[in-house]
Protein backbone atom coordinates (compact mmCIF):
# COMPACT_ATOMS: atom_id res chain seq x y z
CA UNK A 1 0.00 0.00 0.00
CA UNK A 2 3.05 2.31 0.57
CA UNK A 3 2.57 5.33 2.45
CA UNK A 4 -0.81 6.54 4.52
CA UNK A 5 -2.62 8.49 2.17
CA UNK A 6 -5.53 10.91 3.30
CA UNK A 7 -8.47 12.95 1.64
CA UNK A 8 -8.03 16.46 3.18
CA UNK A 9 -10.11 18.46 1.20
CA UNK A 10 -13.09 18.17 -1.49
CA UNK A 11 -15.44 20.05 -3.30
CA UNK A 12 -18.01 19.84 -6.47
CA UNK A 13 -19.72 22.61 -8.54
CA UNK A 14 -23.71 22.78 -8.94
CA UNK A 15 -23.75 20.46 -11.27
CA UNK A 16 -26.70 20.22 -13.69
CA UNK A 17 -26.84 22.80 -17.42
CA UNK A 18 -24.17 25.29 -16.91
CA UNK A 19 -23.50 27.51 -19.63
CA UNK A 20 -23.43 30.18 -17.54
CA UNK A 21 -19.93 30.11 -17.26
CA UNK A 22 -16.98 28.51 -19.65
CA UNK A 23 -15.21 25.41 -19.11
CA UNK A 24 -12.26 26.72 -17.67
CA UNK A 25 -13.87 29.21 -15.26
CA UNK A 26 -16.51 26.09 -13.77
CA UNK A 27 -12.97 24.50 -13.28
CA UNK A 28 -11.45 26.99 -11.47
CA UNK A 29 -15.02 27.06 -9.43
CA UNK A 30 -14.22 23.53 -7.68
CA UNK A 31 -10.38 24.87 -7.31
CA UNK A 32 -11.38 27.23 -5.17
CA UNK A 33 -14.19 25.31 -3.28
CA UNK A 34 -11.51 22.46 -2.63
CA UNK A 35 -8.52 24.65 -1.48
CA UNK A 36 -10.64 26.47 1.12
CA UNK A 37 -12.09 22.80 2.54
CA UNK A 38 -8.68 21.70 2.62
CA UNK A 39 -7.77 25.23 4.02
CA UNK A 40 -4.74 25.28 1.76
CA UNK A 41 -3.42 27.39 -0.95
CA UNK A 42 -2.05 26.29 -4.18
CA UNK A 43 1.60 26.86 -3.23
CA UNK A 44 1.02 23.81 -1.11
CA UNK A 45 0.17 21.36 -4.14
CA UNK A 46 3.00 19.32 -5.55
CA UNK A 47 1.33 17.88 -8.32
CA UNK A 48 -2.10 18.04 -10.43
CA UNK A 49 -4.23 15.47 -11.94
CA UNK A 50 -6.87 15.61 -14.32
CA UNK A 51 -9.42 13.71 -16.05
CA UNK A 52 -12.53 13.54 -18.39
CA UNK A 53 -13.99 11.56 -21.01
CA UNK A 54 -13.04 11.87 -24.76
CA UNK A 55 -11.93 15.27 -25.74
CA UNK A 56 -14.60 15.60 -28.53
CA UNK A 57 -17.23 15.45 -25.70
CA UNK A 58 -16.38 19.02 -26.01
CA UNK A 59 -14.88 19.60 -28.73
CA UNK A 60 -11.37 20.74 -27.31
CA UNK A 61 -8.34 18.53 -27.96
CA UNK A 62 -6.60 17.85 -24.45
CA UNK A 63 -8.70 19.93 -21.96
CA UNK A 64 -6.33 19.73 -19.61
CA UNK A 65 -3.82 21.97 -21.25
CA UNK A 66 -6.44 24.25 -22.50
CA UNK A 67 -7.11 24.86 -19.11
CA UNK A 68 -4.08 23.95 -17.32
CA UNK A 69 -4.01 27.55 -15.55
CA UNK A 70 -7.90 27.09 -14.20
CA UNK A 71 -6.73 23.84 -12.60
CA UNK A 72 -3.37 25.29 -10.77
CA UNK A 73 -0.88 23.02 -12.82
CA UNK A 74 1.08 26.39 -14.16
CA UNK A 75 4.61 25.65 -12.24
CA UNK A 76 3.45 21.96 -11.37
CA UNK A 77 3.46 18.55 -12.66
CA UNK A 78 0.34 17.43 -14.15
CA UNK A 79 -1.02 14.28 -15.49
CA UNK A 80 -3.95 13.56 -16.95
CA UNK A 81 -6.24 10.25 -16.58
CA UNK A 82 -8.55 8.73 -18.98
CA UNK A 83 -10.80 5.70 -18.59
CA UNK A 84 -14.28 6.79 -19.80
CA UNK A 85 -17.07 6.39 -17.07
CA UNK A 86 -14.26 5.57 -14.49
CA UNK A 87 -11.83 8.02 -14.62
CA UNK A 88 -13.15 9.98 -11.70
CA UNK A 89 -11.57 6.48 -9.59
CA UNK A 90 -8.73 6.37 -12.27
CA UNK A 91 -7.80 9.78 -11.41
CA UNK A 92 -8.51 9.26 -7.65
CA UNK A 93 -6.08 6.75 -7.79
CA UNK A 94 -3.63 8.12 -9.74
CA UNK A 95 -3.54 10.82 -6.63
CA UNK A 96 -3.07 8.23 -4.16
CA UNK A 97 -0.55 6.34 -5.97
CA UNK A 98 1.82 9.87 -6.35
CA UNK A 99 1.64 10.56 -2.62
CA UNK A 100 1.51 6.78 -1.67
CA UNK A 101 4.98 6.51 -3.67
CA UNK A 102 6.95 9.75 -1.20
CA UNK A 103 6.90 11.67 -4.46
CA UNK A 104 4.61 14.08 -3.88
CA UNK A 105 2.88 15.55 -0.67
CA UNK A 106 0.13 16.81 -1.77
CA UNK A 107 -1.45 16.25 -4.90
CA UNK A 108 -4.73 17.94 -6.60
CA UNK A 109 -7.03 15.50 -8.13
CA UNK A 110 -10.18 17.13 -10.71
CA UNK A 111 -12.80 15.08 -12.83
CA UNK A 112 -14.64 17.51 -15.12
CA UNK A 113 -16.99 17.08 -17.73
CA UNK A 114 -19.36 19.88 -20.01
CA UNK A 115 -21.68 17.00 -21.69
CA UNK A 116 -24.06 19.82 -22.97
CA UNK A 117 -22.06 21.45 -25.00
CA UNK A 118 -21.70 18.67 -27.44
CA UNK A 119 -23.23 15.53 -28.45
CA UNK A 120 -22.64 12.88 -25.65
CA UNK A 121 -24.31 9.73 -27.27
CA UNK A 122 -22.40 10.00 -30.04
CA UNK A 123 -19.27 11.00 -28.82
CA UNK A 124 -19.70 7.86 -26.78
CA UNK A 125 -20.70 5.27 -29.08
CA UNK A 126 -16.76 6.55 -31.07
CA UNK A 127 -15.89 4.47 -27.95
CA UNK A 128 -16.43 1.42 -29.64
CA UNK A 129 -14.11 -0.44 -32.32
CA UNK A 130 -14.50 0.99 -35.66
CA UNK A 131 -14.77 -2.48 -37.58
CA UNK A 132 -17.38 -4.73 -35.61
CA UNK A 133 -19.08 -2.98 -33.21
CA UNK A 134 -19.86 0.82 -33.64
CA UNK A 135 -22.31 0.90 -36.26
CA UNK A 136 -24.60 -1.04 -34.06
CA UNK A 137 -23.80 1.00 -31.25
CA UNK A 138 -25.62 3.56 -29.60
CA UNK A 139 -24.41 5.28 -26.69
CA UNK A 140 -24.54 4.14 -23.31
CA UNK A 141 -28.45 3.03 -23.34
CA UNK A 142 -27.48 0.49 -26.03
CA UNK A 143 -24.72 -1.09 -24.02
CA UNK A 144 -26.03 -0.87 -20.97
CA UNK A 145 -29.95 -2.57 -21.85
CA UNK A 146 -28.20 -5.44 -23.11
CA UNK A 147 -25.82 -5.80 -19.76
CA UNK A 148 -29.64 -5.85 -17.95
CA UNK A 149 -31.22 -8.14 -20.37
CA UNK A 150 -28.27 -10.67 -20.43
CA UNK A 151 -28.66 -10.62 -16.22
CA UNK A 152 -32.08 -10.93 -15.71
CA UNK A 153 -32.16 -13.88 -17.89
CA UNK A 154 -29.16 -15.40 -16.63
CA UNK A 155 -30.41 -15.40 -13.08
CA UNK A 156 -34.24 -15.99 -14.49
CA UNK A 157 -35.07 -12.49 -12.81
CA UNK A 158 -38.96 -12.09 -13.70
CA UNK A 159 -39.54 -9.06 -15.96
CA UNK A 160 -42.15 -7.64 -13.63
CA UNK A 161 -40.04 -7.90 -10.49
CA UNK A 162 -37.08 -6.85 -11.97
CA UNK A 163 -39.04 -4.01 -13.05
CA UNK A 164 -40.45 -3.39 -9.96
CA UNK A 165 -36.71 -3.45 -8.14
CA UNK A 166 -35.64 -0.96 -10.63
CA UNK A 167 -38.46 1.52 -10.00
CA UNK A 168 -37.42 1.54 -6.55
CA UNK A 169 -33.96 1.93 -6.67
CA UNK A 170 -34.95 5.10 -8.91
CA UNK A 171 -37.34 6.38 -6.13
CA UNK A 172 -35.03 5.67 -3.56
CA UNK A 173 -32.34 7.88 -5.48
CA UNK A 174 -34.47 10.85 -6.48
CA UNK A 175 -35.57 10.66 -2.88
CA UNK A 176 -31.83 11.14 -1.65
CA UNK A 177 -31.18 13.81 -4.02
CA UNK A 178 -33.97 15.90 -2.68
CA UNK A 179 -31.02 16.02 0.19
CA UNK A 180 -28.08 16.69 -1.61
CA UNK A 181 -27.37 20.77 -2.33
CA UNK A 182 -25.17 19.84 -5.43
CA UNK A 183 -27.50 17.30 -7.18
CA UNK A 184 -28.76 18.00 -11.11
CA UNK A 185 -32.44 16.21 -10.86
CA UNK A 186 -33.77 17.12 -7.61
CA UNK A 187 -37.56 15.98 -7.97
CA UNK A 188 -39.30 13.20 -6.16
CA UNK A 189 -40.50 10.68 -8.46
CA UNK A 190 -43.25 7.94 -7.84
CA UNK A 191 -42.68 4.02 -8.49
CA UNK A 192 -45.73 4.55 -11.51
CA UNK A 193 -43.79 7.69 -12.30
CA UNK A 194 -40.93 6.03 -13.34
CA UNK A 195 -42.96 2.59 -14.60
CA UNK A 196 -45.04 5.07 -17.08
CA UNK A 197 -42.11 6.81 -17.63
CA UNK A 198 -41.18 7.21 -21.97
CA UNK A 199 -38.83 3.86 -23.55
CA UNK A 200 -35.49 4.68 -23.66
CA UNK A 201 -34.05 1.73 -24.76
CA UNK A 202 -36.84 -1.69 -23.44
CA UNK A 203 -36.92 -2.34 -20.45
CA UNK A 204 -35.06 1.05 -19.31
CA UNK A 205 -37.41 4.00 -19.42
CA UNK A 206 -36.45 7.71 -19.29
CA UNK A 207 -36.39 7.86 -14.95
CA UNK A 208 -33.94 4.92 -15.51
CA UNK A 209 -31.44 7.03 -16.79
CA UNK A 210 -28.99 9.60 -15.72
CA UNK A 211 -29.22 12.80 -16.73
CA UNK A 212 -26.57 14.60 -19.01
CA UNK A 213 -24.46 17.22 -16.51
CA UNK A 214 -22.12 19.71 -16.60
CA UNK A 215 -20.26 19.88 -13.38
CA UNK A 216 -16.78 19.21 -11.70
CA UNK A 217 -15.19 17.71 -8.85
CA UNK A 218 -11.98 18.51 -7.06
CA UNK A 219 -10.41 16.02 -4.01
CA UNK A 220 -7.19 16.50 -2.49
CA UNK A 221 -4.95 13.53 -1.68
CA UNK A 222 -1.73 14.41 1.57
CA UNK A 223 0.30 12.43 3.69
CA UNK A 224 0.19 10.80 7.40
CA UNK A 225 2.28 14.07 8.05
CA UNK A 226 0.83 16.57 6.12
CA UNK A 227 -2.52 15.52 6.91
CA UNK A 228 -2.71 15.31 10.31
CA UNK A 229 -1.10 18.75 10.32
CA UNK A 230 -3.32 20.20 8.39
CA UNK A 231 -6.43 18.78 8.61
CA UNK A 232 -8.70 17.92 12.11
CA UNK A 233 -10.82 15.40 10.58
CA UNK A 234 -9.32 13.64 7.53
CA UNK A 235 -10.35 10.21 5.48
CA UNK A 236 -8.15 7.65 5.10
CA UNK A 237 -8.02 5.62 1.88
CA UNK A 238 -7.65 1.80 3.18
CA UNK A 239 -8.45 -0.02 -0.55
CA UNK A 240 -8.05 0.64 -4.02
CA UNK A 241 -8.97 -1.75 -6.90
CA UNK A 242 -9.18 -1.43 -10.94
CA UNK A 243 -10.04 -4.12 -13.43
CA UNK A 244 -10.20 -4.14 -17.05
CA UNK A 245 -11.77 -6.63 -19.74
CA UNK A 246 -11.77 -7.11 -23.23
CA UNK A 247 -13.13 -4.30 -25.34
CA UNK A 248 -15.52 -6.60 -27.35
CA UNK A 249 -18.92 -6.71 -25.54
CA UNK A 250 -19.54 -10.49 -25.87
CA UNK A 251 -16.17 -11.72 -25.08
CA UNK A 252 -16.86 -11.74 -21.20
CA UNK A 253 -19.89 -12.26 -19.28
CA UNK A 254 -21.22 -9.24 -18.00
CA UNK A 255 -23.83 -10.62 -16.18
CA UNK A 256 -21.03 -11.15 -13.03
CA UNK A 257 -19.12 -8.80 -14.34
CA UNK A 258 -15.76 -9.65 -13.59
CA UNK A 259 -13.69 -6.31 -13.75
CA UNK A 260 -16.54 -5.10 -11.35
CA UNK A 261 -16.05 -8.20 -8.81
CA UNK A 262 -12.56 -8.08 -8.93
CA UNK A 263 -12.06 -4.43 -8.52
CA UNK A 264 -13.89 -4.94 -5.28
CA UNK A 265 -12.09 -8.48 -4.31
CA UNK A 266 -8.96 -6.23 -4.33
CA UNK A 267 -9.92 -3.60 -2.92
CA UNK A 268 -11.29 -5.23 0.41
CA UNK A 269 -8.81 -7.50 0.57
CA UNK A 270 -6.30 -4.03 0.60
CA UNK A 271 -8.67 -2.55 3.46
CA UNK A 272 -9.28 -6.12 5.31
CA UNK A 273 -12.85 -6.12 4.78
CA UNK A 274 -14.71 -10.06 4.81
CA UNK A 275 -18.51 -8.98 5.12
CA UNK A 276 -19.02 -5.97 3.01
CA UNK A 277 -23.04 -5.80 4.01
CA UNK A 278 -22.11 -5.85 7.82
CA UNK A 279 -18.56 -4.04 7.69
CA UNK A 280 -19.61 -0.99 4.96
CA UNK A 281 -21.89 1.78 6.66
CA UNK A 282 -22.45 3.27 3.24
CA UNK A 283 -21.61 2.90 -0.40
CA UNK A 284 -21.66 5.02 -3.50
CA UNK A 285 -22.10 3.09 -6.28
CA UNK A 286 -21.67 4.61 -10.21
CA UNK A 287 -25.44 3.83 -11.23
CA UNK A 288 -25.89 5.66 -14.38
CA UNK A 289 -28.64 2.67 -14.89
CA UNK A 290 -31.61 1.45 -12.24
CA UNK A 291 -30.93 -2.18 -12.82
CA UNK A 292 -26.99 -1.46 -13.21
CA UNK A 293 -27.13 -0.72 -9.55
CA UNK A 294 -28.41 -3.60 -9.04
CA UNK A 295 -26.13 -5.75 -10.82
CA UNK A 296 -23.25 -4.27 -8.68
CA UNK A 297 -24.72 -4.99 -5.27
CA UNK A 298 -24.08 -8.38 -6.59
CA UNK A 299 -20.46 -8.06 -8.12
CA UNK A 300 -19.56 -6.16 -4.59
CA UNK A 301 -20.88 -8.78 -2.81
CA UNK A 302 -23.70 -7.30 -0.93
CA UNK A 303 -26.17 -9.69 -2.13
CA UNK A 304 -26.02 -13.30 -3.68
CA UNK A 305 -26.04 -13.38 -7.40
CA UNK A 306 -29.51 -12.67 -8.97
CA UNK A 307 -30.86 -11.79 -5.36
CA UNK A 308 -30.38 -8.06 -6.14
CA UNK A 309 -34.45 -7.13 -6.67
CA UNK A 310 -34.83 -8.94 -3.46
CA UNK A 311 -32.85 -6.88 -1.03
CA UNK A 312 -33.59 -3.69 -2.90
CA UNK A 313 -37.74 -4.67 -2.45
CA UNK A 314 -37.28 -5.39 0.85
CA UNK A 315 -35.13 -1.62 1.33
CA UNK A 316 -31.31 -2.95 2.24
CA UNK A 317 -29.73 -0.40 0.30
CA UNK A 318 -32.40 2.55 1.14
CA UNK A 319 -31.62 5.42 3.32
CA UNK A 320 -31.73 4.22 7.20
CA UNK A 321 -31.16 0.02 5.73
CA UNK A 322 -28.81 -1.98 6.68
CA UNK A 323 -26.48 -0.65 3.51
CA UNK A 324 -27.26 2.63 2.53
CA UNK A 325 -26.23 2.89 -1.28
CA UNK A 326 -26.16 6.31 -2.94
CA UNK A 327 -27.53 8.54 -0.18
CA UNK A 328 -26.22 11.30 -2.57
CA UNK A 329 -29.32 10.57 -5.22
CA UNK A 330 -25.33 9.17 -7.09
CA UNK A 331 -25.40 8.84 -10.59
CA UNK A 332 -28.47 8.59 -11.31
CA UNK A 333 -29.49 12.16 -10.62
CA UNK A 334 -26.00 14.03 -11.47
CA UNK A 335 -23.31 12.59 -13.69
CA UNK A 336 -21.11 14.74 -15.61
CA UNK A 337 -18.67 11.88 -16.41
CA UNK A 338 -15.30 13.25 -16.23
CA UNK A 339 -15.98 14.07 -12.86
CA UNK A 340 -19.07 11.58 -11.73
CA UNK A 341 -16.09 9.11 -10.08
CA UNK A 342 -14.70 11.59 -8.02
CA UNK A 343 -17.99 12.71 -6.75
CA UNK A 344 -18.82 9.20 -5.64
CA UNK A 345 -15.07 9.27 -3.58
CA UNK A 346 -15.78 13.07 -2.46
CA UNK A 347 -19.51 11.57 -1.24
CA UNK A 348 -17.45 9.28 1.37
CA UNK A 349 -15.17 10.96 2.10
CA UNK A 350 -18.42 13.54 3.38
CA UNK A 351 -20.08 10.81 4.72
CA UNK A 352 -17.21 9.01 7.34
CA UNK A 353 -16.02 12.47 8.12
CA UNK A 354 -19.38 13.53 9.29
CA UNK A 355 -20.06 16.38 6.64
CA UNK A 356 -22.74 14.73 4.74
CA UNK A 357 -25.79 17.25 5.88
CA UNK A 358 -29.11 16.06 5.43
CA UNK A 359 -27.84 13.10 3.34
CA UNK A 360 -25.55 11.89 6.24
CA UNK A 361 -25.39 8.70 6.82
CA UNK A 362 -25.72 8.28 10.76
CA UNK A 363 -22.03 7.56 12.36
CA UNK A 364 -20.91 5.89 8.72
CA UNK A 365 -17.17 5.14 9.66
CA UNK A 366 -16.53 3.09 6.42
CA UNK A 367 -17.69 3.66 2.52
CA UNK A 368 -17.40 2.11 -0.47
CA UNK A 369 -17.20 4.27 -3.81
CA UNK A 370 -16.97 3.09 -7.30
CA UNK A 371 -16.76 3.84 -11.11
CA UNK A 372 -16.86 2.22 -13.97
CA UNK A 373 -16.28 3.02 -17.85
CA UNK A 374 -15.37 2.24 -21.46
CA UNK A 375 -17.77 -0.84 -23.40
CA UNK A 376 -18.66 -2.03 -19.90
CA UNK A 377 -15.11 -2.54 -19.98
CA UNK A 378 -13.46 -1.05 -16.23
CA UNK A 379 -14.12 -0.95 -13.03
CA UNK A 380 -12.59 0.68 -10.03
CA UNK A 381 -13.57 0.75 -6.20
CA UNK A 382 -11.79 2.58 -3.41
CA UNK A 383 -12.71 1.82 0.39
CA UNK A 384 -12.04 4.93 2.39
CA UNK A 385 -12.55 5.15 6.60
CA UNK A 386 -12.71 7.92 9.16
CA UNK A 387 -9.81 5.76 10.65
CA UNK A 388 -6.13 5.60 9.74
CA UNK B 1 -25.29 37.84 -16.65
CA UNK B 2 -29.02 37.46 -16.58
CA UNK B 3 -29.74 33.69 -18.12
CA UNK B 4 -30.80 35.43 -21.62
CA UNK B 5 -27.67 36.89 -22.27
CA UNK B 6 -25.55 33.62 -21.74
CA UNK B 7 -23.44 33.32 -25.04
CA UNK B 8 -22.13 30.37 -27.13
CA UNK B 9 -19.49 30.08 -30.27
CA UNK B 10 -20.82 27.27 -32.79
CA UNK B 11 -18.09 25.12 -33.27
CA UNK B 12 -16.97 21.96 -35.40
CA UNK B 13 -14.22 19.30 -35.60
CA UNK B 14 -14.99 17.01 -38.70
CA UNK B 15 -11.84 14.92 -39.32
CA UNK B 16 -11.69 12.01 -42.04
CA UNK B 17 -9.77 8.54 -41.13
CA UNK B 18 -8.21 6.03 -43.02
CA UNK B 19 -7.92 3.10 -40.24
CA UNK B 20 -6.07 0.46 -40.53
CA UNK B 21 -7.93 -3.27 -40.73
CA UNK B 22 -4.60 -5.25 -40.14
CA UNK B 23 -4.72 -8.90 -41.71
CA UNK B 24 -6.88 -11.00 -39.44
CA UNK B 25 -10.03 -8.25 -39.75
CA UNK B 26 -9.11 -8.28 -43.60
CA UNK B 27 -9.27 -11.88 -43.82
CA UNK B 28 -12.59 -12.16 -41.85
CA UNK B 29 -14.14 -9.51 -44.15
CA UNK B 30 -13.08 -11.39 -47.02
CA UNK B 31 -14.21 -14.39 -45.98
CA UNK B 32 -17.40 -12.39 -45.74
CA UNK B 33 -17.69 -11.89 -49.26
CA UNK B 34 -17.96 -15.88 -49.62
CA UNK B 35 -20.89 -16.03 -47.24
CA UNK B 36 -18.56 -17.83 -44.84
CA UNK B 37 -18.27 -16.58 -41.15
CA UNK B 38 -14.85 -17.32 -39.78
CA UNK B 39 -13.55 -17.28 -36.43
CA UNK B 40 -10.03 -17.72 -34.50
CA UNK B 41 -8.97 -20.89 -31.89
CA UNK B 42 -6.65 -20.02 -29.30
CA UNK B 43 -4.31 -22.87 -28.85
CA UNK B 44 -3.79 -22.32 -25.23
CA UNK B 45 -7.38 -21.53 -23.99
CA UNK B 46 -9.19 -23.05 -26.93
CA UNK B 47 -11.78 -20.69 -27.00
CA UNK B 48 -13.11 -19.85 -30.64
CA UNK B 49 -14.04 -16.01 -30.65
CA UNK B 50 -15.88 -14.15 -33.31
CA UNK B 51 -15.22 -11.60 -34.45
CA UNK B 52 -11.35 -13.03 -34.73
CA UNK B 53 -8.44 -11.91 -33.13
CA UNK B 54 -4.86 -11.77 -34.39
CA UNK B 55 -4.40 -12.89 -30.23
CA UNK B 56 -5.88 -14.18 -27.33
CA UNK B 57 -7.14 -11.23 -24.76
CA UNK B 58 -6.68 -13.52 -22.33
CA UNK B 59 -3.53 -15.19 -22.96
CA UNK B 60 -2.26 -12.98 -25.09
CA UNK B 61 -0.92 -15.68 -27.71
CA UNK B 62 -1.13 -15.30 -31.07
CA UNK B 63 -4.80 -16.57 -32.74
CA UNK B 64 -3.34 -17.94 -36.26
CA UNK B 65 -5.96 -21.17 -36.70
CA UNK B 66 -9.06 -20.18 -38.48
CA UNK B 67 -12.38 -21.91 -37.96
CA UNK B 68 -15.93 -21.81 -39.63
CA UNK B 69 -18.36 -21.18 -36.92
CA UNK B 70 -22.36 -21.83 -37.42
CA UNK B 71 -24.47 -19.00 -39.95
CA UNK B 72 -27.28 -19.85 -37.17
CA UNK B 73 -27.14 -18.76 -32.91
CA UNK B 74 -28.38 -18.27 -29.60
CA UNK B 75 -29.63 -14.32 -29.06
CA UNK B 76 -27.74 -13.84 -25.58
CA UNK B 77 -28.96 -10.43 -24.88
CA UNK B 78 -30.54 -7.66 -27.40
CA UNK B 79 -31.71 -4.28 -27.23
CA UNK B 80 -34.52 -1.81 -29.20
CA UNK B 81 -32.98 1.69 -30.18
CA UNK B 82 -35.40 3.59 -30.76
CA UNK B 83 -33.02 6.99 -30.51
CA UNK B 84 -31.39 9.47 -32.59
CA UNK B 85 -28.44 10.72 -32.15
CA UNK B 86 -25.21 12.35 -34.28
CA UNK B 87 -23.78 10.06 -36.90
CA UNK B 88 -25.94 6.98 -36.20
CA UNK B 89 -25.53 4.27 -38.67
CA UNK B 90 -28.37 1.95 -38.94
CA UNK B 91 -32.16 3.67 -39.35
CA UNK B 92 -34.28 3.61 -36.15
CA UNK B 93 -35.87 1.86 -34.75
CA UNK B 94 -33.19 -1.64 -34.92
CA UNK B 95 -32.74 -3.89 -32.26
CA UNK B 96 -28.91 -4.52 -31.81
CA UNK B 97 -27.73 -8.21 -30.31
CA UNK B 98 -25.22 -10.72 -28.80
CA UNK B 99 -25.73 -13.33 -31.11
CA UNK B 100 -23.13 -16.69 -29.72
CA UNK B 101 -23.11 -18.16 -32.89
CA UNK B 102 -22.43 -21.80 -32.96
CA UNK B 103 -19.48 -23.08 -32.56
CA UNK B 104 -18.08 -20.30 -31.04
CA UNK B 105 -17.33 -19.24 -27.48
CA UNK B 106 -18.27 -15.11 -27.62
CA UNK B 107 -20.95 -12.94 -28.83
CA UNK B 108 -20.98 -11.38 -31.87
CA UNK B 109 -22.62 -7.87 -32.33
CA UNK B 110 -25.50 -7.38 -34.93
CA UNK B 111 -28.65 -6.37 -35.91
CA UNK B 112 -32.30 -9.06 -35.66
CA UNK B 113 -34.19 -7.54 -38.77
CA UNK B 114 -36.43 -9.03 -41.47
CA UNK B 115 -39.79 -7.84 -39.74
CA UNK B 116 -41.78 -5.08 -38.94
CA UNK B 117 -39.99 -3.41 -35.87
CA UNK B 118 -41.86 -0.33 -35.47
CA UNK B 119 -43.62 -1.90 -32.21
CA UNK B 120 -41.48 -3.12 -29.63
CA UNK B 121 -44.13 -4.94 -28.18
CA UNK B 122 -44.35 -6.88 -31.08
CA UNK B 123 -40.64 -6.99 -31.65
CA UNK B 124 -40.98 -8.90 -28.07
CA UNK B 125 -43.36 -11.16 -29.14
CA UNK B 126 -40.56 -12.38 -32.61
CA UNK B 127 -37.00 -11.30 -30.27
CA UNK B 128 -36.34 -13.98 -27.43
CA UNK B 129 -33.58 -13.97 -25.75
CA UNK B 130 -32.11 -17.73 -25.76
CA UNK B 131 -33.69 -17.86 -29.34
CA UNK B 132 -32.62 -18.85 -32.56
CA UNK B 133 -31.31 -16.61 -35.16
CA UNK B 134 -29.66 -17.17 -38.56
CA UNK B 135 -27.49 -15.25 -41.10
CA UNK B 136 -28.94 -12.97 -44.06
CA UNK B 137 -26.67 -12.40 -46.30
CA UNK B 138 -26.30 -8.76 -48.39
CA UNK B 139 -26.83 -9.25 -51.63
CA UNK B 140 -23.99 -6.76 -52.50
CA UNK B 141 -20.53 -7.15 -50.84
CA UNK B 142 -18.33 -4.23 -49.70
CA UNK B 143 -16.03 -6.05 -47.45
CA UNK B 144 -17.57 -4.58 -43.87
CA UNK B 145 -19.62 -6.16 -41.36
CA UNK B 146 -22.69 -5.50 -43.03
CA UNK B 147 -22.63 -7.50 -45.60
CA UNK B 148 -24.23 -10.12 -43.20
CA UNK B 149 -27.19 -7.78 -43.68
CA UNK B 150 -28.86 -8.90 -40.17
CA UNK B 151 -30.18 -12.32 -38.36
CA UNK B 152 -33.93 -13.51 -38.38
CA UNK B 153 -35.65 -15.41 -36.10
CA UNK B 154 -35.45 -19.29 -36.98
CA UNK B 155 -38.89 -20.58 -37.17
Amino acid sequence: MGRAVAVIGTGQTKHGRRPDVSYPDMVREVIMVALEDAGITLKDVDGVVHGTMPSMMEGVSSTHLYFAEAIGAVGKPIMKVETCGSTGQSIAHCGFFWVASGMADIVLVVGSEKMNEGDSQATMTTVFDPYFQRVFAAGAPGTFTMQCMEWMYRFKIPEDKGREAAAMVSVSNHDNAMDNPYAHIRMKVTMDDVKNSRIVTYPVRLLDVCPSSDGACAVIFASEEKAKKICKKPAWIKGVGFRGEESFFGESDKSIWPSATEAAQEAYRQAGIKDPLKELDVAEIYNPFTYQEMIFCECFGFCPRGEAPDYVLKGTFKKGGELPCCPSGGTLCTNPIGATGLIRLAETVLQVTGKAGARQVEGAKIALSHAMGGVDQFNGVTIVSSNL
Amino acid sequence: MAKEEYRIIEAEAVVPYELALGGTVSNFFDYLKEEKIMGKRCRKCSRVLVPPRSFCPRCFEEMDEWVEVGQEGVVETWVYINMPFYGQVIKVPYVSAQIRLDGSDSGLTHLIAGFDLTNVNKVREIVKLGGRVKAVWSKEKKGNILDIAYFEPVK
